[in-house]
């Protein structure tokens, strides 16, 4: 959450908490966080809302926030965080003061101990059993469906904030401010890679297409290590994991770790001017031609 | 101030593993190996801050089988002066590396402890925070930029959102991110200097680390294979394509 609503990668970690089983509640850290506490306890499935308010965990700093979780942990048999940069950062501080393993980025429950998810970068998938009283679990938020935001009236208690750590700080953040869908939860990206050749071009070029079709715009790792495209635009093994029922990728040669973040698309389309390209390997829909006459084309049909 | 930096003997990353046929794991025999690429970042970082003069000592540490020697002297030909073989042919999970870099924490009292975001085998994305929280350290995960001074580092990490700048105080542990830097290509030179350094070599047993695996692997499998797609001839058949087969658009 950003203290003011509730994330939509919490959604996801929901419904993969009711598989689980059990009561599902959700824990609320922050500072000022009412309105996103508020918003946690209608989320269907949620059976209570605990809130911890203090300016330690505004930021989510991982020393505070995993102290907050520590003091209520006992209480439960699993403890979920959403597979995201907050979540990745705070679930193994977690399970190393419980003395327990982690099952990171899970994309299946089989059943309350065994879990399916991914290794190298998607190419193999390991179905794991956890032999720990209490399972810390990072949950790979496209793997499931999210949870509905309304519907559910689960009680809010407020839980007494945990001290300051002390040991770290908040200085300041850049966040790249957009109006486009969020990468992660958009039905639609178009995603471009370093065939575009300049920042420039790339928002020349994609920039229509996306608004068009009201898509969110990705961008290969290439792309943002030339400039092109803001780091948290990148999609792949180390950038955002995405599943959209449509992922347009232009001049994306389609390297092993790009795939990774996108292969569980619906419905992929590549288009690229070299025809050994690996990317048209898991391609639905592939359009040999230059991208930077085929893509106004595009725009303009549709 | 001296850096401990883990380093994990990888699958080169742009090999496509082979899921074998038992479902008991992948296939790595005779696959080419290396240094998981978050590694190679985290050493080159510590490298560039012992040339800056902020460090005094860059020591490698790797768990695992003998063969992981190779990457400590790649380590050390980056610049690591002196490297460490915590050696186990067993199956070595997050927890369980994390407790031994804590007992070499504790012998070596390292000022910063800097590893990679996550290795691209397991891809778990564990081993730092897991350190930090059993050494009590703070901890900045997914740094893309590092600077040190008076006993503390400001960290610019890549978060969701964009990104986002913290404070931590010194001993700490820093995990490190694609864009942190561009690792050096080691030269000819440098690797026949590495092969002299020094290279200390424990047993888990000598740490007192149980490495027992917590996780079971039941199984491993081949994800679910696309269909094969179609080749379109131009735009106006993609389009009719997305429109009418696949109703995307």
């Amino acid at each position: 959450h950003d203290n003011a609503s509730i994330k939509g990668a919490t959604l996801n970690t929901v419904t993969a908490a009711v598989a689980c089983g059990g009561d599902v509640h959700v824990l609320v850290a922050g500072h000022n966080a009412g309105a996103a506490a508020q918003a946690a306890s209608k989320i269907a499935g949620v059976a209570k809302v605990i809130h911890a308010d203090a300016p330690g965990l505004e930021h989510g700093l991982a020393e505070n926030v995993a102290a907050q979780v520590l003091a209520i942990a006992s209480n439960y048999s699993h403890i979920l965080f959403p597979a995201t940069a907050s979540g990745k950062n705070v679930a193994p501080r977690v399970a190393a003061k419980l003395d327990v393993a982690q099952i990171s980025d899970i994309t299946k429950v089989i059943a309350v101990d065994t879990f399916e998810r991914p290794i190298y970068a998607g190419n193999a998938i390991a179905t794991v059993q956890s032999q720990d009283a209490v399972k810390i679990i990072t949950v790979r938020t496209t793997g499931f469906d999210a949870a509905a935001a309304t519907g559910g009236s689960a009680q809010v208690e407020t839980a007494a904030a945990t001290a300051d750590a002390g040991k770290s700080s908040f200085v300041g953040s850049e966040i790249a401010k957009s109006d486009r869908p969020e990468l992660t939860a958009a039905k639609i990206i178009v995603s471009g890679g370093r065939a575009l050749g300049s920042k420039e071009k790339f928002d020349e070029v994609m920039t229509p297409l996306a608004d068009k079709l009201g898509a969110a715009l990705g961008a290969s790792r290439a792309a943002v290590d030339a400039g092109y495209a803001p780091n948290d635009w990148q999609v792949g093994q180390t950038g955002k994991i995405v599943a959209p029922q449509l992922y347009v990728a232009a001049g994306i040669s389609g390297a092993i770790q790009h795939l990774a973040g996108m292969k569980d698309s619906k419905v992929i389309v590549a288009i690229n001017k070299d025809p050994e390209a690996p990317i048209f390997s898991v391609a639905d829909y592939g359009l040999e031609a230059d991208l930077f006459t085929a893509v106004p084309e595009l725009v303009k049909a549709l | 101030m001296k850096i401990l930096v883990p380093v994990k003997r990888v699958v080169d990353k742009d090999i496509k593993v082979r899921v074998k046929s038992d479902g008991t794991g992948v296939d790595i025999a005779n696959v080419k190996m290396s240094m998981n690429p978050f590694d190679e970042i985290a050493v080159e970082e510590a490298v560039r801050l012992k040339e800056k003069g902020a460090v005094t000592e860059v020591i490698a540490v790797s768990c695992g089988d003998a063969k992981c020697q190779e990457t400590l002297r790649t380590a050390m030909a980056i610049g690591a002066d002196r490297g460490i073989l915590v050696e186990s042919d067993a199956e070595l999970q997050p927890l369980a590396i994390a407790k031994l870099l804590k007992a070499l924490v504790d012998k070596e009292q390292p000022g910063l402890i800097f590893l990679g975001k996550q290795a691209i085998d397991s891809d778990d994305n564990q081993v730092g925070q897991m350190l930090a929280a059993l050494t009590d350290l703070p901890q900045a995960t997914f740094a893309s930029k590092v600077e040190v001074a008076d006993g503390k580092a400001t960290v610019t990490r890549e978060v969701d959102s964009g990104l986002e700048t913290l404070s931590i105080t010194l001993p700490a542990v820093v995990t490190a991110d694609l864009r942190l830097n561009e690792p050096r290509y080691v030269t000819l030179p440098n690797i026949m200097k590495a092969k002299k350094k020094q290279l200390d070599t424990f047993k888990p047993e000598d740490l007192g680390v149980d490495v027992a695996p917590r996780l079971k692997t039941l199984k491993v499998s081949e994800p679910p294979k696309r269909g094969a797609g179609v080749k379109v001839a131009d735009v106006a058949a993609l389009f009719e394509k997305l429109k009418n087969e696949a109703k995307v658009i």
